[in-house]
């Protein structure tokens, strides 16, 4: 039996918490497959402390690939790494995030693998007799949810939405393997260059990592009582999310959009003011673990998906809300 | 500048009525609409084609219905269209659909870009567009929100990424899916439409684009769907509603007792 892989992914140089996600997925497979969990690690300087991150989370083996060229990442050399490794160790499964990184990459490592990908899984589970990868996902915009398995082709590949599990916990006392593999420079050739990155100020928190996520729709009836979103999501350490209608207002840039021609989200909360819930934005939302909507229209379909729904004046609910965090938070300080 | 721009038809699901005693999607008389997130990126190719001239192609994989979708983007500004159709080409997953898609773009030949949308709305994978690259071996850019230059069989491209944007440089031919940011989709013209009832829409097979049969529909497919079943939402589903001071407050406190409750402050 091949190994179960995870693909550890890097933010700005730091091993970011999706990985660990992953490794509580991959630890739940591979227990049920008797085999090991193993994390590929593609990057340049890659520290120490990432790796021995991922064993005290749960990985018996580690594969590191360090090199200048993987740097930043950048869909050819990438592959070509993967597409050579799992050639060498023909691991069961792999896995990556739903990021930009995973939905890029993957898809173009499985084309040439010739094995199945399935995308944004919210459920994994081993299918009794056969062993197989049973790989749940929702699809027209969350409406409905599909599994799919992958018979006869290796690795079973997946990519896993963000936040659709916890992290793995650390035990430090954990041991495991850590293999590096060097390649030759043909291996890196690429036709693109990795020129920069620019920060998005609009978004002091960014929707993918946020566990809390307030979002504004039209409700707001105006551009400046965003303010009130923008607020409540800081004092919350969360991200500003919203609806289509005010991104093409022009009230919020198009980053911040959740829904179908947006972002999809599945945080720990994610807060609906003014947002009445159209298909659209249910689809980019629908998954978070608690949903909160404020919302004058007792109607309004927003509410069939919340655990807490406040029919109100946002303009009355928002200030007393603020205070009362505050309050709250500096009653904690003391 | 000749640019390839692969399509779906999918049903118009922004007025999804749900069936309240089954929970399930009703399709009946659901209409069949380009894919919404296609049309920024036929889009973003009529408005490079009339900056620097040259033809776009868009393509299709469906039934024969899915003329319509492509007629519909030719009436917006695209210059031709090739519809695969197939019983042949039935079933097949995102492995497959790259597949032929790929063979489709490689006999159209010798051209500089694809753009496709960054996923369908129905499917929600995205792995077509970065799976017709890995076919042709080509780079790709996904989630691409701006094209900054096209110079000397360079591209400069910036991408949305998570917390802000990446800006990265691709030799032509090149692949790129692109996000609603990129541009503003025109509406199709009188005009427009007039051409595009004109227009002759080849329709080629697995033989006329040489594709291996192994390689399409079911059989050509990695995946396989086991099931499919609409998703339960079970929450509390409490509701307050605010209409004095007092259930002003009441609520507030109530948001409260759940932040603390669930950990979340």
């Amino acid at each position: 039996m091949g190994e179960v892989w995870t693909l550890a992914e890097f933010s700005h140089g730091k091993l970011s918490s999706v990985s660990n996600e992953l490794l509580n997925r991959g630890k739940n497979l591979a227990e049920k497959l008797n085999t090991a969990l193993a994390s590929v690690v593609l990057g340049y300087n890659v520290k120490r402390e990432y790796i021995d991150e991922l064993i005290a989370r749960g990985a018996d083996k580690v594969y590191v690939v360090d090199d200048k060229n993987l740097e930043n990442f950048l869909v050819e050399p990438y592959a070509k790494v993967l597409i050579a490794l799992i050639k060498e160790y023909n691991p069961e499964i792999f896995l990556a995030a739903a990021t930009t990184t995973g939905r890029t990459l993957m898809p173009y490592v499985a084309v040439k693998v010739r094995t199945g990908l399935t995308a944004d899984c919210t459920v994994l589970d081993i299918e009794e007799g056969t062993g197989n990868l049973l790989q749940t996902r929702p699809a027209i915009g969350g409406n409905i949810l599909a599994t799919i398995k992958t018979p006869n082709t290796r690795p079973q590949m997946a990519t896993v939405r963000p936040h659709s599990t916890k992290p793995a916990l650390p035990d430090r006392n954990r041991t495991g393997e850590v293999i590096y593999k060097k390649f030759d420079e043909d291996v890196f050739l690429s036709k693109s260059k990795y020129l920069r990155f620019i920060k998005d100020e609009s978004q002091q928190v960014s929707l993918q990592d946020a566990k809390i996520i307030v979002s504004g729709g039209r409700g707001l009836g105006r551009p400046e009582n965003f303010k009130m979103i923008d607020e409540l999501a800081e004092l919350l350490g969360g991200a500003v999310g919203a609806s289509r209608e005010v991104v093409d207002r022009g009230w919020k840039p198009y980053p911040h959009q959740i829904g179908l021609s947006g972002k999809t989200v599945s945080p720990a909360l994610y807060i609906a003011v003014g947002i009445s819930g159209a298909i659209q934005h249910i689809a980019g939302m629908q998954t978070s673990e608690n949903i909160l909507a404020i919302n004058k229209d007792p109607d309004a379909q927003i509410f069939k998906i919340a655990n807490l729904g406040i029919v109100g004046d946002l303009n009355e609910i928002l200030p007393l809300l603020i205070e009362k965090i505050k309050a709250y938070k500096k009653k904690e300080a003391v | 500048m000749k640019i390839v721009v692969p399509i779906k038809q999918v049903p118009e699901t922004s007025n999804v009525k749900m069936d309240p005693k089954t929970g399930t999607m009703v399709r009946e008389g659901v209409e069949s609409i380009i894919n919404p997130l296609d049309l920024y990126a036929i889009e973003e190719a009529i408005k490079l084609k009339e900056k620097s001239g040259g033809q776009v192609i868009v393509i299709s994989m469906g039934p024969e219905k899915a003329l319509e979708a492509i007629k519909e983007a030719i009436a917006m500004g695209c210059d031709d269209g090739v519809l695969l159709s197939d019983k042949k080409f039935a079933g097949s997953d995102t492995w497959a659909t790259s597949c032929v898609l790929a063979h489709a773009i490689k006999k159209i030949g010798d051209f500089d870009l694809v753009i496709c949308g960054e996923r369908a709305t129905d499917g929600d994978t995205g792995q077509v567009g970065p799976g017709i690259a890995s076919f042709l071996d080509l780079p790709l850019s996904t989630f691409t929100s701006e094209i900054i230059s096209i110079d000397e069989g360079k591209i400069q491209v910036r991408r949305l990424v998570e917390g802000g944007y990446e800006e990265l440089e691709l030799k032509l031919p090149a692949v790129l899916t692109v996000v609603k940011e990129i541009s503003d989709p025109r509406l199709p013209t009188l005009r427009g439409k007039l051409r595009a009832k004109g227009v002759e829409i080849p329709v080629w097979g697995p033989q006329d684009i040489g594709v291996d049969e192994e390689n399409i529909g079911l059989k050509g497919s990695p995946t396989r769907v086991v099931k499919i079943f609409t998703p339960k939402v079970t929450r509390e589903g409490e509701m307050i509603t605010v209409n004095d001071e007092k259930s002003l407050e009441e609520a507030v406190d109530k948001i409260m007792e759940f932040l603390i409750k669930k950990e979340l402050i």
